[in-house]
């Protein structure tokens, strides 16, 4: 059976409005994206689609209260909504450094942190 | 002994009763308000002038006229000593051809009410006078006398010099019933628990009926609401009169003013629309009223402003009594209660004048004798303001206290220190919940271009550190700022 | 009050374009400071915390967060001086090449006095009054920057019903994060008949959430006692006007503005630079000079900005500039020739070119357009574009040897369709 699906690339701003012809479910061919770039994402949303998450986690004792997150790479849009659940549950101790792994193995990537927290000086007695 | 006086609501007329009374031995007074500050209802909302009084007629309103005068003459020297900024720039009432008839009675009016120097000014004179002016205007009614204040801060200077002079005030207070036994009043019954009060004084402004039938007394006496809407232009604009101008009135109101605000802003209002009676929460602007107001702008002007210049639009409801009559009476039946009920314009003008007049219904009707307070101190200082001193005085400001050398609010150059003094000043008068919008009020941040956009967050996170509250629970008017931490809805869900 | 030595130069706002220029003059050798009103560096990127920046400026796909993050370090490496908590009150233009600043700190006013003026001070969020939204002011109204500022620096969560208004990359990256923190995004409204933001941020922020997408439609009326309870939605006409018995109603508890930015410039306007209507941002030359000599302004003070590649880029012409400046105690002088907008060019910086320069443009179109052209016809320059859109500024250089064929004593701007043949 023939299929046409629409995809609009999300690697780049020129957001490509890409087609991809199938037959029964397999990929005959795809046109519109300007860069090969676009013609792998087209596929792997065809096949399974995946996005980079990007949230905060709560930080204690930092001077910031968050420190913002993003998974190393793209994960399975089913799996959004359990790691958006498990970064509410955690919270982490400052410091943490840019590029620090907060979180290990999850989705089949890790979560790092995308700013510096520092620890927040003592009060004053 | 002392008798104690609860006086409900705490906008400009209970605001000023409670001062006055606050210089007699015989009183110890509790100003109650259902808000979380002072002033938030019509007194916020007004047209900001201090009318001369020439538009009273002394025979159907007798009351309006006399101390819509004599508030004229108080505020002199109440704004002095309360340091509440105010400017005399005087009025012009502008009339095209077909208005002249009727502008002129205000001649007449002027001279049976004893208002001082009002005048016709020609069309020449008037236009040297205020270049802006539509060129098609025929003439105006000069009255030198009327002020333009600002009325946030009147209030709020108002209850600062009360409180400082023994006054109490109970916010978040919500009066649900009044006590009487025996023929007269015990108290009132509220959200808070019972307050014991001899004399009750009925300052509750839009809901000055209700009150009124809380006590039994004119049950047929209903305030209608009427909503007045404005627009304020950003300071920068090229047309800022010097003095009040307005149309002619006309039956139902004052007529439409322009007039550049104590602060510097050009605004335009009010329009007159009576709502249903239970409408009195209604203080939203509407598409109809703003174009109104633009319409009979251009009647005034020569040319106006860019609408990309309007800063704000606000609605505020005045509270319409039966026959615009002043109801201003205490009673035997029950003994101490006392209506200052339905106090529409010139309302705000005649506070200080309505104050004392009620103090003389107590003298009078309740057989009181006055006796003045020995120590009654008359001055309050307001927030030293960054904004209006020199590059030198900010450099000694800030040796002083560092807190004026960070700016938090751009637009208005309003430093860390007052905002932290205006929060100090809300605890000192007993307010029990820190808002941004009573920090705006007391500091101007968030009155200018940005309308808050670059600031409010800052100064919420002054109020929490210095509150000790959790930055999503800070109030901004009536509501907090967020719903919880970040996480809140995930965790819930 | 303290007096210092005197600068060459001074930039005043501390994000990526003043960071930007701050570096550069330091590269250039010449006696400068960066001023911030805030206690920290880096400006709105601090909170961005979403890919997209610094794509050619490092290579590198970054979040805001990471971007300014290596900016900072390439600033403190290289041993710029800047004063944070330190606002200006105001400036004082003593002579073509003497500028006084006034600057308000925690330490007293401090009159520092420079040859050259940096202005990168950003831009202010378009609020509800700028909108033609009438009704309540209830609480639970926020512009996108500041509920941004809630969310991502200080974890608090605005509210749990929103409606957003506009669709521009900005409120559409606002109702992922909403979307993504468990608010239920009940629409986003959008007065075009597109929307304003990149398409990929339409599939990634709407799409994939299952969020609204309201075009043709604006809000009327906000009601609400004391938080928002619900807005007035209606449609529009081809000239934005409200068509009389299309509205509905949508309940929510928060209003999101994501109505545009505007340059916040009135010290600017106050030393009496002239402004660009369209722009609402000062009219420069090829060096982004103003129209105040040795007054120079780059980033979204100059013009809002969607990248921040080009932000940057503009610090580092703006410092470039003044160090021209400095060098010939003053912009050389030459026949500075106008340019014009010419078809479906909403706007554009510089105005005036000298012809003696590699000039950088930087416009935006009226309105969106596919298979195009832009094109600068006095001197036969054309670049091919897939797609033109108001949402993304367009930008071109045109080298001096292009330049050097100029005989008009104009330049125009414009964007031509190219038809299929």
């Amino acid at each position: 059976m023939q299929e046409v699906r629409e995809i609009v690339c999300l690697i780049c701003p020129n957001s490509c409005v890409m087609k991809v012809y199938l037959e029964d479910k397999k990929i005959l061919r795809i046109e519109g994206n300007m860069c090969p770039r676009g013609e792998e994402y087209a596929k792997q949303e065809i096949i399974q689609p995946k996005r980079v998450v990007i949230s905060v986690i709560k930080v204690r004792g930092g001077d910031m209260p968050t420190v913002s997150v993003k998974t190393e790479n793209p994960v399975p849009k089913s799996c959004i909504l359990k790691i958006m659940k498990l970064l509410s549950r955690i919270e982490l101790d400052a410091p943490v450094s840019m590029g620090q792994v907060v979180i290990k193995g999850v989705c089949g990537t890790n979560i790092v942190a995308t700013r510096d927290v520092r620890r927040k000086p003592a009060p004053k007695l | 002994m002392r008798l104690r006086v609860a006086i409900i609501g705490s906008g400009i007329i209970g605001s000023c009763i409670a001062r006055v009374l606050s210089m007699y031995e015989n009183f110890s007074v509790t100003l109650i308000e259902r808000e979380f500050d002072v002033g938030w209802g019509s007194s916020k909302a007004n047209s900001s002038v201090i009318h001369p009084g020439h538009e009273e007629d002394p025979e159907r309103h007798p009351l309006r006229a006399k101390l819509c005068k004599e508030g004229n003459i108080l505020w002199r020297t109440w704004a002095k000593e309360l340091d509440i900024p105010v400017k005399w720039p005087g009025e012009l009432m502008l009339f095209f051809r077909e208005e002249e008839g009727r502008a002129r009675k205000y001649i007449d009016l002027a001279k049976r009410n004893g208002i001082p120097s009002v005048k016709i000014v020609p069309r020449e004179e008037l236009l040297k006078m205020e270049p802006i002016l539509n060129p098609d205007v025929e003439g105006a009614v000069y009255a030198p006398t009327t002020g333009v204040i600002d009325p946030f801060e009147a209030v709020i200077a108002v209850v600062e010099n009360a409180v400082d002079n023994s006054v109490k005030l109970l916010t978040e207070t919500e009066v649900r019933a009044i006590k009487i036994a025996g023929g007269e009043v015990k108290g009132v019954l509220t959200n808070n628990g019972f307050i014991d009060a001899d004399i009750i004084i009925n300052a509750a402004g839009i809901h000055s009926d209700e009150v009124s039938h809380m006590a039994g007394v004119e049950p047929n006496f209903k305030i209608r609401p009427r909503r007045g809407e404005y627009i304020l232009f950003d300071e920068d604009v090229e047309i800022k009169p010097t003095r009040v101008l307005h149309t002619t009135p006309t039956e139902k109101t004052k007529g439409v003013y322009g007039l550049t605000t104590i602060h510097g802003n050009l605004m335009i209002g009010p329009t007159a629309e009576d709502l249903p009676p239970d409408f009195k929460e209604r203080t939203s602007t509407t598409n109809e009223g703003l174009e109104y107001l633009w319409d009979k702008a251009l009647a005034l002007f020569k040319e106006l402003p860019p609408r990309s210049k309007v800063i704000r639009s606000f609605a505020g409801l005045r509270a319409e009594p039966p026959d615009g009559r002043w109801l201003i009476r205490a009673y035997m039946d029950p003994w101490g209660f006392i209506n200052v009920a339905g106090i529409r314009s010139p309302g705000f003008t005649a506070a200080p004048a309505i104050a004392h007049y009620v103090l003389n219904l107590i003298r009078t009707e309740y057989d009181v004798k006055l006796i003045k307070k020995d120590r009654w101190n008359p001055y309050r200082r307001g927030i030293v303001r960054l904004a209006d001193k020199s590059l030198h005085q900010i450099d000694s400001l800030i040796r002083k206290n560092p807190d004026y050398g960070e700016i938090i609010c751009y637009c208005k150059l309003v430093s860390k220190a007052e905002i932290l003094e205006a929060i100090e000043r809300m605890r000192k008068i007993g307010i029990k919940t820190i808002t941004l919008d009573g920090i705006k009020y007391r500091t101007r941040a968030g009155f200018g271009r940005c309308q808050g956009a670059f600031c409010r967050w800052k100064i919420a996170l002054l109020v929490s550190q210095y509150t000790q509250t959790p930055l999503h629970k800070v109030v901004i008017k009536k509501s907090p700022y967020g719903i919880g931490d970040v996480k809140v809805l995930l965790r819930e869900g | 009050m303290e007096r210092y030595p005197s600068y060459d130069v001074i930039i005043i706002g501390g994000g990526p374009a003043g960071i930007a220029a701050a570096i550069r003059s330091k590269e250039l050798g010449m006696k400068s400071i960066l001023i911030e009103s805030r206690e920290i560096l880096g400006g709105v990127p601090l909170q961005c915390i979403h890919p997209g920046f610094g794509i050619h400026y490092f290579k590198e796909d970054l979040t805001g967060t990471e971007f300014i993050s290596k900016l900072l370090k390439k600033m403190e490496d290289i041993n710029v001086s800047y004063l944070t908590r330190a606002h200006v009150h105001s400036i004082e233009v003593r002579s073509h090449n003497e500028k006084v600043i006034n600057v308000i700190t925690s330490e007293g006013v401090k009159r520092l006095e420079t040859k050259t003026l940096i202005y990168a001070a950003g831009a202010r969020e378009r609020h509800i009054f700028e909108t033609n939204i009438v009704g309540d002011r209830p609480d639970g109204i926020y512009t996108a920057g500041e509920a941004q500022t809630l969310m991502d620096i200080y974890g608090i969560m605005p509210g749990k019903q929103v409606v957003i208004v506009g669709s521009g990359d900005v409120g559409l990256i606002m109702a992922r994060r909403f979307a993504l923190e468990g608010a239920k995004v009940v629409a986003v409204i959008e007065m075009m008949p597109y929307p304003g933001g990149l398409l990929r941020n339409v599939v990634q922020c709407l799409y994939d959430y299952d969020i609204p997408l309201y075009l043709s439609h604006v809000i009327k009326r906000v009601s609400g006692r004391r938080r928002v309870e619900k807005v007035t939605v209606s449609r529009v006409d081809e000239s934005l006007r409200p068509i009389k018995g299309t509205e509905f109603e949508l309940r929510c508890d928060t209003l999101i503005l994501a109505t545009g930015l505007i340059p916040n410039i009135d010290i600017l306007e106050r030393i009496g630079v002239i402004i660009d209507p369209a722009t609402r941002g000062p009219v420069v030359n090829e060096f982004l000079e103003t129209t105040v000599p040795g007054v120079f302004v780059a980033g979204n003070a100059l013009i809002i900005n969607d990248s921040v590649d080009n932000v940057v880029n503009q610090g580092e012409l703006a410092a470039e500039g003044a160090h021209i400046f400095i060098q010939n105690d003053g912009m050389p002088s030459t026949g500075w020739r106008p340019v014009k907008k010419g078809r479906n060019i909403r706007s554009a910086v510089p105005h005036y070119i000298s012809g003696m320069r590699d000039v950088t443009f930087y416009a935006r179109v009226r309105a969106p357009e596919r298979m195009v052209e832009v094109r600068v016809p006095e001197v036969d320059f054309k670049r091919r574009l897939h797609s033109v859109r108001p949402a993304e500024m367009i930008t071109f250089k045109l080298p001096k040897e292009l330049l050097a064929s100029l005989k008009d004593p104009k330049v125009t701007l414009e964007v031509v369709r190219l038809c299929r043949k």
